[in-house]
């Protein structure tokens, strides 16, 4: 009896599951397969866990796992072309922020966001926070979502994806400015700046 | 001195690997003098932050 409950709660994460799964894969039909294995996975040990946040948890986490197998088994056949012209809009606007002399332009020079914790306890930033990450070009978005959802390490994102180390670093410097740049706009900019 | 937009990408490779004592000093010497970067600098430490919570943020959302 238990079991058919704990497999109801499950099947109710799955719309979420597939979401987070697709955010990072970029393929409907491989987040699909990484859920159903994560669920399948999930119910072969289901009777340790008794709350149902200890349940979301660990089901979240053994989804995570797939997502890196997947995104593992992909490595070789990344492609890298098309993304390009994205990436280069991304760089120019990063650059737009500064003067000739690489130092900010007074306008675009960051300030710092009111109280920002406050911000992770609203759902409407994390609408905002997902749309930002919707928006990164695809490549750049994946490298940011493995180093900071799935947790690898940048050396494995380079060999996972064949990368130079520094070609990793320009991609994640280019993500995170990115997200700032969008949530700055996004949520921040109608904060009252401090002096 | 560093410019902005070199500390900038001092300040993303901080997340992801241990700087070397040279350019922990620079930095620290930049930072000390542009506001700017320092608002940078807690920016990235925010979305650090924000992306480690996104799953537990899923934890609540449907409750």
């Amino acid at each position: 009896m238990t079991d058919t409950r704990n497999a109801e709660i499950i099947s109710g994460f799955r719309p979420q599951m597939l979401k987070f799964a697709r955010l990072q894969l970029q393929d409907d039909s491989g987040a699909e397969d990484a859920v159903q294995e994560a669920i399948e996975a999930a119910l072969g040990g289901i009777d340790r866990f008794a709350g149902r946040s200890a349940l979301k948890t660990w089901i979240f986490t053994i989804l995570r796992h797939k997502i890196i197998d997947a995104l593992r088994e992909r490595g070789r056949t990344v492609q890298v072309s098309s993304l390009e012209r994205d990436e280069s809009e991304l760089d120019e606007a990063f650059d737009a922020l500064f003067k000739e002399n690489a130092h900010w332009s007074p306008q675009s020079r960051p300030k710092p966001w009111g109280d920002p914790e406050e911000a992770l306890q609203q759902r409407q930033f994390w609408h905002v926070f997902e749309t930002c990450l919707e928006i990164l070009p695809a490549r750049t978005a994946r490298v940011f979502m493995m180093r900071e959802f799935l947790g690898f390490e940048t050396d494995e994102i380079c060999t996972t994806l064949a990368l130079t180390t520094s070609n990793c670093n320009v991609i994640l410097h280019r993500a995170r400015a990115g997200l700032r740049q969008c949530l700055n706009q996004g949520w921040f900019a109608g904060e009252a700046q401090p002096c | 001195m560093l410019s902005c937009k070199h500390t900038t990408h001092l300040l993303s490779e901080a997340l992801d690997r241990p700087l070397s004592r040279r350019e922990r000093f620079a930095l620290r010497f930049h930072l000390l003098f542009c506001r700017g970067c320092r608002a940078f600098q807690g920016q990235m430490d925010f979305l650090r932050k924000a992306s480690r919570s996104f799953i537990h943020w899923r934890d609540a959302g449907d409750q």
